[in-house]
Parts: structure tokens; C-alpha cells; sequence
């Protein structure tokens, strides 16, 4: 059923008794053209294009808890294009359109919103080091600004410019980053995946990947085996576990990252802001909750929350940044598990196992990554041949040394 | 998180960093291989589950301990310096 | 000035004597010390508090406690305002001033509750089905309009005014609530010798007790709190923390609490922060956190009037309030009978009961003798009144209806263990069928659950609890057990309940998430679009995400749901609680890391004396460092770093090196572990000699650089470079300790306790001469180039003397012991006055380096190989070390990767930037036609021209080509020429002076 404001007014001329459900509750069939394991942003957004762009509907998506409940879900939504290394920045820029014209697309509101993004600096090297980043997007057609202090304050007149430690020198500017209600990008996914043939099962855990003469055939579920002629990975989090049902092991520790919202408010910060000279980022969702996060908690975790020193860390950089969020308080913090891969950044690639594709190593910037992820993997699926924008995203990179260390920290995943 | 170092006594996990996997073996020497090489530096087991991993006590005594953690729940069962580590003990 | 119509004349927990005056909205108003906030507003007989969050309803006091959704206000003003702050936790003081918030322009006039009038429209998740169409109108239309209607209340934004700090505690136990479990358990363990902290987030200990009318041992409960707080008081290893939420369980046994050490004072007292933020580390810990109160899901369950029955008990016995002259209750339980027995104790006139339970005679007999209707088997339809509650619709067991007037609405539906700690580790709690409420699950190891918090309901529970898990809790932290000691024995009292999730079929919209507006109808239609596991539930509807938490909301959310699905409670789901139990304010959390104090400055032996000098400073990582010395009459950095420049290169200047990371390595095996973690060969270097080292990361990428002197056979002294002092010591030892313990090495950091000064240019052995003292021999033929020996100074000061150069320049680097750095730089001006010396700072430094063509930070990145900086022939091929094998990956040794060479402006006047990239000429600046970038520029007072280093492709082998450094974010696009990339004296004369 389509949305519209004419269907939303009809429906509350009636009650609203009249909405379908936003996705059907099949039950798994014996086989699938494709078959998606994991029902996170990115396995969703994969299931849209595959069937949307690649005619290709016989596919389930299978998620082991709720549509939604990986990273997707647990993210500080923010979206941007602001990399350095080519073999990143077209691909995020691909990201961006994509973001730009989503609602349209899956014909749901995912307040796709591009406030700027802007990300402050603190030293005469970080500003050479964010010009150089602004540059780089430029060339590859992105929009970056870079700022001065006074432009800054312009923006933000309440960060401290007067008594900081490290004072704030400017920022890079990309005005098209912003931010998407993260809930919303997942179920506009499903809801136009569901619409054109793509079954969602819930509940369903892959306990198993069936390998028959070096190809992968079928999964076996909590819900029972199913076929597939061709398997998808997208459980960002867990991807070890899974690649290991398949004998794989890969180049990612899985750590977990926090993140924060605050009690409700007025409209105090427009854009999204990030400091230069310790770990925070934060935003303002449109419900009015600030929504803020900083660096990893640091080792390998599969436990979906953090500790206190990264919670005070993250507060401290706040106040060092905004003295006047001393009285606002935080309302909730929780955590995400995150594939850190060893050059942090993601992985789209065919596997050594026939039939079995990979979507893995999104560190913490898999939210913004969500439609391109999907639209680059469901190509790969489809075609066998990746993406161009997604040509470096190789699992043999690490190999031949052609890596992509946006920050140049090495084979040190908790240091991306 | 605490860590019971076996120098220092019982420390908050924030005095020590963390590094990874504790049970690598570099290919030492000239014959060692690049692809020997590359799966040393890369390729990881990522256990959810307990895993033997590197901390160093940088706020302490300095020693790298092999700390065997359970990475589902962080319940640790053993500290060692790695120095005298029993490689792949727990592997 | 009012009169408190609401207070009764006498009984509650308040001090008459001591009268506190205070304003809402502008209004004053007077209460006692003791009320809180909410008993104050509401014993002068204000109803409306607030507005709601969508509809803008009116709304008034719900509850007695943290789980308020609806009295939100802004407490204090200007730079302390405090929003979104319950009315009903915060004590009151003289002088208080609240505002009501979320609405405009007054709150009993609220222009936006026109939103209630199109509420049909507005149900859950409206927004993801509209405002697509036209895209562009999202940010510049709808999305503005959303933000300002939603929101609560204002921020301050100016900066806070009061301080907040942080404090670390170790106990044997930690005691979660101060109620009757609590208590008996901090007196059971503190009896043992435990060390014991007690928090309790009120600011008066005794939980329920001090809201309910009870007996223990015979005596009114008070008697007992007041003789065991005595008691914990004489104890000396318990502390007694009120004021203070625990709210968060952490990893082994860490706690995160806040004590709200000044937030029922106008403002902090001197040296006083506003709150702690306490990280507590407890053997074991007893949540003993009580319960809190569900409401029932009825039409108009939102109006100013109804409040939970255990609410109204607070008030009335706590508070000495009674909220109101015509009582009705709406209860589904034992419980809610007390309410009407103590309203009635107190005066007040209770003229309903409505229970939802069958008829019982022993109720109605209790009933009659309460003055009140007894509608049993029966249910409030509907509660209406505007601003105020006014009356109810009662549906008795018939089916029957009547209209009653009322003001006041006690509504009493069970209560909830409040057990979030138990789950903050991800436990799930488990519902208890025979109990109707979840009780804790899996509870994280060390954590026992006490009373209410357990759903062990009777105060005689609490108490056996209470005592039975302190003792236990004592015994498990390595204290001798006690005999048991009687448990005090209490009233009787019961608990039936059959509780009432919600009343279908009345008018007007049933809240069951008050603050977030989300109504039965809201459930219902998840239910019906498939929003049907609790995590969707939650976040499609926001049910149980407003500041409350869902604290009063999800249970009714869960079983609406579950009634929808034709499922049981358990099945629909539980939900996770997240840390913090209660909101927590960044600042605590922040303590005295803000501003200037954000992280610790770290300062150079010589800064006392730079800023003598008048350095200005900058930031460099944790230092602060003197950038440059200018001098009156240079208004700006460039000419005095010109003239800083052009006086090392012409007489002689020094500067501050100490901040270099210096580590000292000794051992049989000291110069087999140099061989092995830097990539040239150190086993050759004879003692009394320096060598340029430079070390790679094992995934073969350029880690750090330094030189590194031998000192002894088997004593090396290592520098780093300043940023990666900690993480180059990190990785020796890693070496060390992890790779190769079989080697005889030990090392030790040694930064901070050497003071070292460059000292540079022609007359820099001059200088010296009179500072070292005589006996050594710094002649160019006993002290050449990279000569590195233990000299003395000052007449038998030891001290290092390194014939090393950053500069290009005849230079020395000289450490001495830290304490003597500020003498050391002093006897070199001293010696050096005859020459002009010059101090010189960062920026000096870094032109002269560029103009030598040294690597450092900038091209240090992490992204270089060695062979990309033009080191590459360092590298050994005889010896393996860190980072061989992987520097020899396909990707690291391509022909075409951009590689280190100098740049130089075609047209000398132009400025260069690092950061800009560099792109053909004629060729369009596009990613293809990307081929390197800048990665430092200076000006060179030698060249009169700016200068720069980059890596472009090709590198070397172009030299004398042009190119465009490329710069569009700063308009910049500058033809410069490619060339060496050492700017002055390339031969390396001047070096060897």
C-alpha cells in the first residue's frame, strides 16, 4: 500500500484500521536464487537493489532476532562523503545520491536530512591534513568546505573558543552530510524489498553454510536447511562467526562501539560536529534527543555494551567542546558490535567458497555506507563483477598491500 | 573492566592497552614467507568466546600480559606475562 | 503570597519550622523543608505541570519518585537552567524558580495542543509515511517545523557555571536503595566489619518506610529506621551516600553512580562541585532498589488528577499533602485499599472504590467503613476535566454506568521490581506469572537482588532479605559469618492483585506512554503494520524512549501487544533496560575535564624560561610548546620566524628538543634488538657514535624515525620522535617481551628525566665551550659529526652531548638531568650572548628541516613507506626486521606510488599549502588526474621563497617538471616546479663546520 499524505489522511478518517502490514511474515521456502544472511541495513538495502535493479525476487533475507537489531539500529546516523582515499570516496559519494533520492526510491520517509557535517580542527597540521581530505573530495566531485575559525563560530558561537585546551582553528565542511532516522532506513528497505518478492524471515538463525565441491549450496537455520544457488553475508558484527562456518577466517576483530542520546530538546545544534582533539561526534535528531558517540571501547567484543572509561572520555571531549551541555543529560548509552577490519575499511568481494559473497569490515561507518553497500554488493551478486566504485574493497587486499588506512593507524584495528 | 595484573595486583582495565590476539606467531627469520607474513598481520580468529589477548601495562609495571577473556561477557579467567606465556594454551 | 489549601494540618516528614519560598512559572508559592518540588506545587493546589511531548496535553504530578513522565520542568535559570527535571525528585530549597516548558505561549494556554485536534492524523510513525513529496521540501519545509514543535524543554547552551568532580571507591558491599532491604543489609554486613557503601537517590534514607504507615516489632516502623540509621552511623567503616543514583553496572563489579552533592542548594558552595561522579569498585553489591508503581491504560488516564496510589501515599504521609478533597481509587489490588485507609487516616474523603477484583465482603465491610461506593468487578471508563481532572466514568460489574466528580483519581495497578541493574549486562528478566511482573533473570555475578527489587513484595521480605544477603555478602568478601540474628517481625499485610492492563471502550485516547504520547491505539496499529517484536514496538511507536525511560510504560506496551498478538506477556518480549537507571548529567560524568583542563598539559624543562622570553606556545599533542620567541616591534609570526631562521643559519640559536621521546635499552642482546626493529644495521656503530634510525610497523609501512646513540657495548640510547614517544616504547617492549623474550635486553622510558637543547649554527661549538666544562675535548676532530659521548657541565653536572642536526646547521643536541634544564638554557644564552644566540622555536625548527629536506610528522603518516620517502636504501637486505616482508607487498613497491621529492613556486611570490594535490597542468581536477599531494610548506628567509615537500608520483625522476598544487577548498592552484628536496646547502658543507 502505498504512503502518501492522502493515504495517511484516508486512514485517520477511519481509524487507521486499515494499514497492512509493512512486510509479510513468510515462512522460508526449500530454495532461493539468493539467499541473505543477516536482515541489518545493509543485508535489507541488498535485497531492495537485487530485486529493484537486478530483477532478481526470489530471495530471502534471513535475520537470526528482529529486522533491524544489528548496527543499523544502534548507530548516531550520521551520513557522509567527507573520505580521502580514492578507493573510498566514490564509493560514499555513490552512497550520498543514493541517500539523496532514497525516499522517492522505497516511497518511505527515512528524514534523510542533509544539515553539513562539519569537523573541527585543532592544529596547524590538522588543518593541512583536512585540506588535504577536503581536496581529495573535491576532485572526486564532493562538496567539502574548509573553514576558519570565525566561520566556525558563525556556525556554533557556543563550542568554547575562549579557554580550550585545543583551540578550535576551523573545520571541514561537507554541507551534504547530515543525517537519516536509522530505524526508518531499515524498514523502507524491507517494506520495498517485501513489495517486489523478497521474503524477510525473522527469527531465523544461520547455524550452518552447506558447502558442496568447494561451493556453497545451501545454510542450514534454526528454522530449518534452505538452498541457495548463491549466499550472501551481511552481518557486520559477526562476520567471523559466519565466515568460519564457511572455513574462513578474516582480516576483522569485532569490537563494540557506544553510543549516546540525551534527554529531549529544543533545537540547540543544526548539523553534525565532530572534535578534532579527542574522540566525539554529535548531532540532534529531530525528536530533539542530542545523539553522540565516540571511539571504541578498544578490545574484541561481542557483548553489545561498554564501560565507563569510554562513557567519561566521551563526556569529557563534550564539555571540552560545549561547557554549556554540563547540565544536559544523557539519557541512554548502549552498544553496537562492529567489524574492525585491519585497514578499517569494508570489504565487498566474491570468497575463495564458490557462490559465497562477502559484505563485511564496516567499522563504525557502516550506517552512511547503508544504500551504496547494498547497491554495490546486490551488483556483485548479480553480475559477478564488482561495482566500480567499489573495486578496492577486495579481500586479497591485505595480500598485496593494498590496503585502505583512511587514518594510516596499520594493522591495528582498534586504532581505525 | 579490572585486570589482575600478576605484578600489580587487581588494576581498572583503563591503566592497560590492548593490542589483540595473543597466540600469533611471527614467521621469524629470512625464509620466512609473505604470505606467512600477511596472515600473521591480518587474519584473525575473532572469537565470540574466550579469547587469549595482548594488553600491555603501559600505567604499570610495563609487562605485556596475556589476559584470557570471554568476549561475549568479559568474564576473565586467567592472567599470565607473556613473557612466559604457554603459546595457543587456549587456542 | 498562597496558603497551602492542599497540606493537611499536621504529620508528614517535613519541618514546619523552616518555611521555603519559591516560584512556578513565575508565581511564588511556600513549602517546607522536606517537600520536594511536586509536594510543594501540589499542597498550593497546582495540578497542571506540564505539557505532553506530541499532543501537548495538559498534564500534572503522576508519581512520587525517578519514574515521573508528565511534571517536567526548567529548574533554575540563565546559564543553570535544567531541563526536562522531575518535579518529584527535586528537593525543594528557598529561592527555587521552575518554569513549565514544551509549550507557547503560557502553559495553561498552549497554542501547539492544537495538535490534539488533529491527532488522528499524527498515530505513530506518521512521518515515515509523509512529507516525501516534494523531496526538496524535507529540510527547507516539514523537517524545521517537526524540530520546533518537538523538543522538551531548553538547554542553556551558555557555558555551566558550577564544577562537577570525579571520585573512585572500593567496598567489600555496595548497597543499591535505602529502604528496608537495603538498610538491613548494610547493617547485617556493616555488623561484620564490611566495608560498606549505601546509596539510596533520595535525600532521605528509609524508601517506603517513609511513605507508608507500618509496624515493625510492634512499633511504628519510623522508631526502627531512626535507631538503624543510628546504628549504621556509629559504624565506622559504612558510609551512608544519600543523594547518590547507582546507575550503572559495569564490568566486574563497577559500579558508575552521581551524588547530587549541591542540587537542593540555590548554588554550590564554595569549592563545592555541583555533583560527583563516583566510579565504584564493590566486591559484591545487593540491589535493593525497591519497586515502582504501574498505571492502568483508561481514556483521559493523562488528566491532572490521576496519580498512582502509591503516589498519593508519599504525599499524604511524607509530605503532610493530601492531593486532593474528592477522592476516587481504581485499584486492581490490595495495595491501592492503603491509599483509601490512609487518605481516609488523614482526613481526606475517599468517595469510590473501584476494584477491579469480584466482589469480597471483607472489602466491602472496609469500604463502608471508608465512607466510600465499592464498585467491585469494576473498571474507570474514562476520566475527564480539562486542565484538572473533574470526574470519572465508572462501569461497575453490570456493566452499568456513573458519573462521579472527582479531583483526585489514585490509581493502583501492582508495581514493578525495579531491576534495570540486573540487566544492564544484558540479563533478561524473567516474568513471574504468580507475581503478574517481570523479577530479575540471569543477575550478573556479585549481584544479589534484595525485596521489591526481587519482587519479594512485604516489608517482612525486605527485611529478611535484607539481613540474609548482607551477612552472605560479608561472608563471600573474606569476613568471619555472625550468628544469625532474629528477623524483626512486621504488620501482616497482603498483596492480591489481578491487575488491569488496560480498559477498552471508553472515549478519548488511553495513554500508555505518557511523555511520548503514544496511545493504546498506537500499540495497536504496530501490532497491525507488523511492529510486533518489543525492539520494533519500541522504536516505531518511541514507546518507553522518553526521559522516563518507559519505566511506567513498558509492561502496559508489552501486554496491550501481547493482547493484540493473542500471546502471553513472556512470549511478546522483554525489554532490555540500558544504563543509566535515572538520566545523568554530561557533567558529572565530565568532572574537571573541560576547558583548559581537558587533558594534562605537559611542559618542557625550559618553559619557566621561554615564556621569560615571551614564546608564544602551541599545542603539540599532550606538550605545549614554544612556537617562536618574537621580539618587540614583530607584529607578526613570520617575521620573527624569519629572523630566528636566518640567525641559527648565520651565528647560532638553540631549542628545546626534550619533548623527543628518549629511551634508554641496555643488554647483552641491546644491539641484535636495534638490528631487529629498525631497519638499518646498528651491530657496527661504535660506542660514542649516533645513528639516523628509522623503524616500520610490521604491516611494513613507516612507523617512527630517530636517532639512536651508543652509549656503551651494550647501552643504547633511543629518540623517537615527540608524538610517538608512548607508542614507539609500546612496541619495544611488545618486541621485547611478546616476539623475542629470549634476547638479554631491558628498556626503559627516559624522556622526562633528561633536559635537551639543540644547539645550532656556525658558532654553536663556540657556545658550548664555555658550558662544558673544560676537561672535554668538542673539537670537530675529537667530537665530529655524530659524535655522542657523556660529557659534564657546570663543573661535574653530567650531561650528554650529541653531535646530531636537525638544521643542517653545525649542531649539538645537549641533555641534562630534567631538574638542571632551565640552568642548562640559561648558561647557554649566557655563553652564547657574544654570538647574538637566538632562541629559536617549533616553527623555526620546522622551516629548517624543510629547508634540509627531513622527513617528520607530516610525512610520517602511517600511509608512507620507506621507499616513498626516499629511504628505501636503509633498508636492509642482510637481517630480518620488523616490517621486512610486508614492505615488500606488490601494492609497497610500485613504480608509479607518489614518492618524496621538494617543491618550489614557478613564480616566487606565490605561497605554497600543504594539503593541496598536485595535477597535471592543462588537465582537469578530477580524481583521475590525482598525482600526490603536499605535505609540508615553509618560507625560506635563505631561498626569499616558499618551499615545500610532497610526494607526487614518479617522484625523483621528474624533477625540474611543473606541475599545479591544486587547492580548491582554499582557491588555491599554483604552478610549482618539482625538485630536490633538499632546499639548502645540499653537499651538507655547513654540517660538518
Amino acid at each position: 500500500m502505498r504512503y502518501s499524505i492522502f493515504s495517511l489522511l484516508s486512514q485517520a478518517l477511519q481509524g487507521h484500521k486499515g494499514w497492512t502490514p509493512a512486510w509479510r511474515d513468510p515462512a522460508p521456502k526449500p530454495e532461493y536464487d539468493v539467499v541473505i544472511i543477516g536482515g541489518g541495513g545493509h543485508g535489507l538495502a541488498t535485497a531492495h537493489y537485487l530485486a529493484s535493479r537486478h530483477g532478481i525476487s526470489n530471495v530471502a533475507v534471513l535475520e537470526k532476532g528482529y529486522l533491524g537489531s544489528g548496527n543499523v539500529g544502534r548507530n548516531t546516523t550520521i551520513i557522509r562523503s567527507n573520505y580521502l582515499l580514492p578507493g573510498n570516496t566514490p564509493f560514499y559519494e555513490l552512497s550520498m545520491k543514493l541517500w539523496e533520492g532514497l525516499e522517492q526510491d522505497l516511497n518511505y520517509n527515512a528524514m534523510v536530512s542533509q544539515r553539513g557535517v562539519l569537523n573541527l580542527y585543532h592544529s596547524d597540521a590538522q588543518r593541512d591534513a583536512f585540506a588535504r581530505r577536503g581536496n581529495a573530495m573535491r576532485l572526486a566531485g564532493v562538496d567539502a568546505q574548509l573553514l576558519d575559525t570565525e566561520q566556525v563560530r558563525a556556525m556554533l558561537p557556543y563550542l568554547d573558543f575562549e579557554n580550550a585546551r585545543f583551540p578550535i582553528q576551523g573545520g571541514l565542511l561537507q554541507r551534504r552530510g547530515g543525517s537519516a532516522r536509522h530505524d526508518a532506513v531499515a524498514w523502507g528497505f524491507a517494506r520495498a524489498a517485501d513489495s517486489r518478492g523478497v521474503d524477510m524471515i525473522q527469527n531465523c538463525e544461520v547455524t550452518g553454510i552447506t558447502i558442496s565441491g568447494g561451493r556453497a549450496v545451501g545454510v542450514e537455520t534454526s528454522r530449518g536447511p534452505i538452498r541457495a544457488k548463491k549466499i550472501a553475508m551481511a552481518v557486520a558484527g559477526n562476520s567471523s562467526r559466519v565466515a568460519a562456518m564457511a572455513g574462513m577466517r578474516l582480516p576483522i576483530e569485532t569490537h563494540v562501539l557506544q553510543a549516546f542520546v540525551s534527554e529531549g530538546l529544543k533545537p540547540l545544534i543544526d548539523c553534525v560536529v565532530t572534535y578534532g582533539a579527542g574522540h566525539f561526534y554529535i548531532s540532534q535528531s529531530d525528536k530533539g534527543g542530542l545523539v553522540f558517540g565516540g571511539d571504541i571501547d578498544g578490545y574484541n567484543s561481542y557483548a553489545q555494551r561498554g564501560n565507563l572509561p569510554v562513557i567519561e572520555d566521551v563526556m569529557e571531549s563534550a564539555m571540552a567542546l560545549w561547557p554549556g551541555l554540563g547540565r544536559v543529560r544523557m539519557l541512554r548509552h548502549w552498544g553496537g558490535v562492529m567489524d574492525m577490519s585491519m585497514d578499517g575499511s569494508p570489504i565487498i568481494d566474491t570468497t575463495p567458497v564458490d557462490g559465497l559473497y562477502l559484505n563485511a569490515g564496516w567499522c563504525y561507518g557502516g550506517f552512511k555506507a547503508t544504500p551504496a553497500s547494498g547497491f554495490c554488493f546486490a551488483h556483485l551478486i548479480a553480475t559477478g563483477q564488482p561495482h566500480k566504485v567499489a573495486t578496492a574493497y577486495r579481500l586479497d587486499r591485505f595480500a598485496t598491500g593494498r590496503v585502505i588506512d583512511e587514518k594510516g593507524a596499520g594493522a591495528q584495528p582498534n586504532l581505525h | 573492566m579490572r585486570i589482575t595484573c600478576p605484578h600489580c595486583g587487581a588494576r581498572d582495565a583503563q591503566e592497560f592497552s590492548y593490542l589483540g590476539a595473543a597466540d600469533l606467531q611471527r614467521p621469524e627469520g629470512m625464509a620466512a614467507s609473505e604470505a606467512a607474513m600477511a596472515d600473521y598481520v591480518y587474519q584473525r580468529d575473532n572469537p565470540a568466546g574466550l579469547h587469549r589477548e595482548l594488553w600491555y601495562h603501559g600505567a604499570g609495571c610495563h609487562a605485556w600480559l596475556v589476559v584470557t577473556r570471554d568476549t561475549r561477557n568479559h568474564a576473565i579467567t586467567a592472567v599470565e606475562p607473556a613473557k612466559t606465556r604457554k603459546a595457543g594454551a587456549a587456542a | 503570597m498562597s496558603t497551602q489549601p492542599f497540606r493537611l494540618a499536621s504529620g508528614g516528614l517535613i519541618d514546619r519550622g523552616q518555611q521555603l519560598d519559591f516560584s512556578f512559572d513565575g508565581t511564588s508559592y511556600r513549602g517546607y523543608a522536606g517537600d520536594t518540588l511536586a509536594s510543594a506545587l501540589l499542597a498550593n493546589g497546582v495540578r497542571l505541570v506540564g505539557r505532553s511531548f506530541k499532543y501537548h496535553r495538559p498534564r500534572g504530578v503522576l508519581t512520587a519518585g525517578p519514574e515521573e513522565p508528565n511534571a517536567l520542568v526548567e529548574l533554575r535559570s540563565g546559564a543553570r537552567r535544567e531541563p526536562n527535571t522531575r518535579a518529584t525528585v527535586v528537593e525543594l530549597f528557598g529561592g527555587l524558580t521552575a518554569a513549565s516548558q514544551n509549550r507557547w505561549p503560557s502553559l495553561a494556554f498552549d497554542l501547539l495542543s492544537i495538535n490534539g485536534l488533529v491527532s488522528p492524523a499524527l498515530v505513530a510513525g506518521f512521518y515515515y509515511k509523509t512529507f516525501m513529496w516534494p523531496a526538496s521540501f524535507w529540510e527547507k519545509l516539514y523537517e524545521p517545523l517537526i524540530r520546533r514543535a518537538a523538543g522538551l524543554g531548553r538547554a542553556a547552551g551558555a557555558e555551566d557555571p558550577d564544577h562537577y568532580e570525579k571520585a573512585f571507591a572500593f567496598c567489600d558491599l555496595l548497597v543499591i536503595g535505602g529502604g528496608p532491604a537495603g538498610l538491613a543489609a548494610a547493617l547485617a554486613a556493616g555488623r561484620s566489619g564490611a566495608r560498606v557503601i549505601l546509596c539510596d537517590e533520595d535525600f532521605r534514607l528509609g524508601g517506603r518506610l517513609l511513605a507508608e504507615k507500618r509496624e515493625i516489632d510492634g512499633k511504628p516502623a519510623s522508631e526502627w529506621l531512626a535507631a538503624t540509621l543510628a546504628e549504621l552511623e556509629s559504624l565506622p567503616e559504612v558510609r551512608i551516600m544519600p543523594r547518590t543514583t547507582v546507575f550503572g553496572l559495569y564490568d566486574h563489579g563497577i559500579f558508575g553512580a552521581v551524588e547530587r552533592v549541591a542540587d537542593h542548594l540555590p548554588q554550590p558552595p564554595a569549592h563545592q562541585p555541583r555533583q560527583r561522579g563516583w566510579r565504584i569498585h564493590a566486591k559484591r553489591a545487593i540491589l535493593a532498589s525497591g519497586a515502582l508503581e504501574r498505571p492502568i491504560v483508561f481514556a483521559g488516564n493523562d488528566r491532572p488528577g490521576v496519580m498512582l496510589a502509591g503516589a498519593v501515599r508519599s504525599y499524604v504521609n511524607r509530605h503532610g499533602v493530601l492531593p486532593g478533597r474528592e477522592t476516587v481509587l481504581f485499584t486492581a489490588g490490595d495495595d491501592g485499599w492503603r491509599t483509601a485507609r490512609d487518605i481516609a487516616a488523614a482526613g481526606g474523603k475517599v468517595a469510590a472504590i473501584v476494584d477491579s477484583r469480584p466482589a469480597d465482603p471483607a472489602r466491602k465491610a472496609l469500604a463502608d467503613k471508608l465512607g466510600a461506593r465499592l464498585f467491585a468487578s469494576g473498571a474507570v471508563m474514562g476520566a475527564r476535566g480539562g486542565r484538572q481532572l473533574s470526574g470519572v466514568t465508572i462501569r461497575d460489574a453490570s456493566g452499568a454506568m456513573s458519573e462521579l466528580s472527582c479531583d483526585l483519581l489514585a490509581v493502583s495497578n501492582g508495581w514493578n521490581p525495579t531491576l534495570h541493574l540486573t540487566s544492564h549486562q544484558n540479563g533478561k528478566p524473567a516474568w513471574d506469572d504468580g507475581l503478574q511482573c517481570f523479577v530479575p533473570g540471569t543477575v550478573p555475578a556479585g549481584l544479589a537482588v534484595a525485596g521489591s527489587a526481587a519482587g519479594r513484595f512485604t516489608l517482612a521480605q525486605a527485611l529478611e532479605d535484607g539481613a540474609t544477603l548482607g551477612n552472605e555478602a560479608a561472608v563471600e568478601a573474606g569476613l568471619a559469618a555472625r550468628p544469625a540474628e532474629p528477623t524483626p517481625t512486621t504488620d501482616p499485610e497482603t498483596n492480591g492483585l489481578s491487575p488491569v492492563w488496560r480498559v477498552s471502550g471508553g472515549k478519548g485516547k488511553a495513554f500508555v506512554d505518557y511523555q511520548n504520547d503514544v496511545t493504546d491505539k498506537d500499540v495497536e496499529l504496530a501490532a497491525r503494520e507488523g511492529f510486533r517484536p518489543v525492539e520494533h514496538l519500541k522504536r516505531y511507536t518511541t514507546l518507553g524512549m522518553a526521559t522516563d525511560q518507559g519505566k511506567t510504560s513498558n509492561l502496559s506496551g508489552l501486554a496491550i501487544m501481547a493482547e493484540q498478538t493473542a500471546k502471553t506477556i513472556p512470549q511478546t518480549g522483554t525489554t532490555t533496560f540500558r544504563p543509566p537507571y535515572t538520566p545523568v548529567a554530561i557533567g558529572a560524568l565530565a568532572g574537571h575535564h573541560r576547558g583548559r583542563g581537558f587533558r594534562p598539559i605537559r611542559l618542557a624543562p625550559t618553559h619557566d624560561w621561554s615564556k621569560e622570553q615571551g614564546a608564544v606556545f602551541v599545542e603539540a599533542g599532550p606538550w605545549l610548546r614554544a612556537q617562536y620567541y618574537p621580539k618587540p616591534g614583530e607584529t607578526d609570526w613570520l617575521t620573527t620566524v624569519n629572523r630566528e631562521v636566518k640567525a641559527v643559519r648565520a651565528s647560532v640559536g638553540l631549542c628545546d628538543v626534550s619533548t623527543l621521546g628518549k629511551i634508554d635499552i641496555q643488554g647483552a642482546d641491546a644491539a641484535e634488538f636495534l638490528e631487529r626493529v629498525y631497519i638499518n644495521g646498528w651491530k657496527a656503530l661504535p660506542v660514542g657514535k649516533a645513528r639516523y634510525g628509522l623503524m616500520l610497523r610490521e604491516d611494513g609501512f613507516v612507523m617512527d624515525d630517530g636517532t639512536t646513540s651508543r652509549l656503551g657495548e651494550t647501552h643504547f640510547l633511543m629518540t623517537t620522535t615527540t608524538a610517538n614517544a608512548g607508542k614507539v616504547m609500546q612496541h619495544l617492549e611488545f618486541c621485547h617481551q611478546v616476539l623475542w623474550p629470549e634476547l638479554d635486553v631491558r628498556m626503559v622510558s627516559v624522556s622526562e628525566q633528561w633536559a635537551q637543547v639543540a644547539i645550532a649554527g656556525p658558532k654553536a661549538r663556540e657556545t658550548l665551550r664555555d658550558v662544558i666544562d673544560p676537561e672535554y675535548d668538542i673539537s670537530n676532530e675529537a667530537f665530529p659529526y655524530l659524535a655522542a659521548r657523556p660529557v659534564t657541565v657546570g663543573g661535574g653536572i653530567p650531561a650528554r652531548l650529541f653531535r646530531i642536526s636537525f638544521s643542517g646547521e653545525l649542531a649539538y643536541e645537549l641533555a641534562v638531568p630534567a631538574d638542571y634544564g632551565d640552568a642548562m638554557v640559561r648558561a647557554l644564552m649566557q655563553a652564547g650572548a657574544p654570538f647574538g644566540i637566538t632562541p629559536y622555536g617549533t616553527e623555526a625548527l620546522g622551516v629548517m628541516r624543510i629547508e634540509k629536506g627531513h622527513v617528520a610528522g607530516n610525512e610520517l603518516n602511517g600511509q608512507t613507506t620507506a621507499r616513498d620517502l626516499g629511504l628505501g636504501r636503509m633498508m636492509s637486505s642482510k637481517k630480518d626486521f620488523v616490517g621486512r616482508l610486508m614492505a615488500g607487498r606488490q601494492a609497497l613497491v610500485e613504480q608509479d606510488r607518489p614518492s618524496f621529492v621538494g617543491f618550489k613556486p614557478v613564480d616566487p611570490s606565490q605561497r605554497l599549502r600543504a594539503g593541496a594535490h598536485f595535477i597535471g597542468i592543462g588537465k582537469p581536477g578530477v580524481m583521475e588526474n590525482d598525482e600526490g599531494y603536499m605535505t609540508s610548506v615553509a618560507y625560506s628567509p635563505h631561498l626569499n621563497h616558499w618551499m615545500g615537500l610532497g610526494l607526487i608520483r614518479g617522484g625523483a625522476n621528474r624533477i625540474g617538471e611543473r606541475v599545479r598544487a591544486y587547492d580548491p577548498v582554499r582557491n588555491g592552484d599554483v604552478v610549482v616546479e618539482i625538485c630536490s628536496p633538499v632546499f639548502v646547502d645540499p653537499e651538507g658543507a655547513r654540517l660538518h663546520g
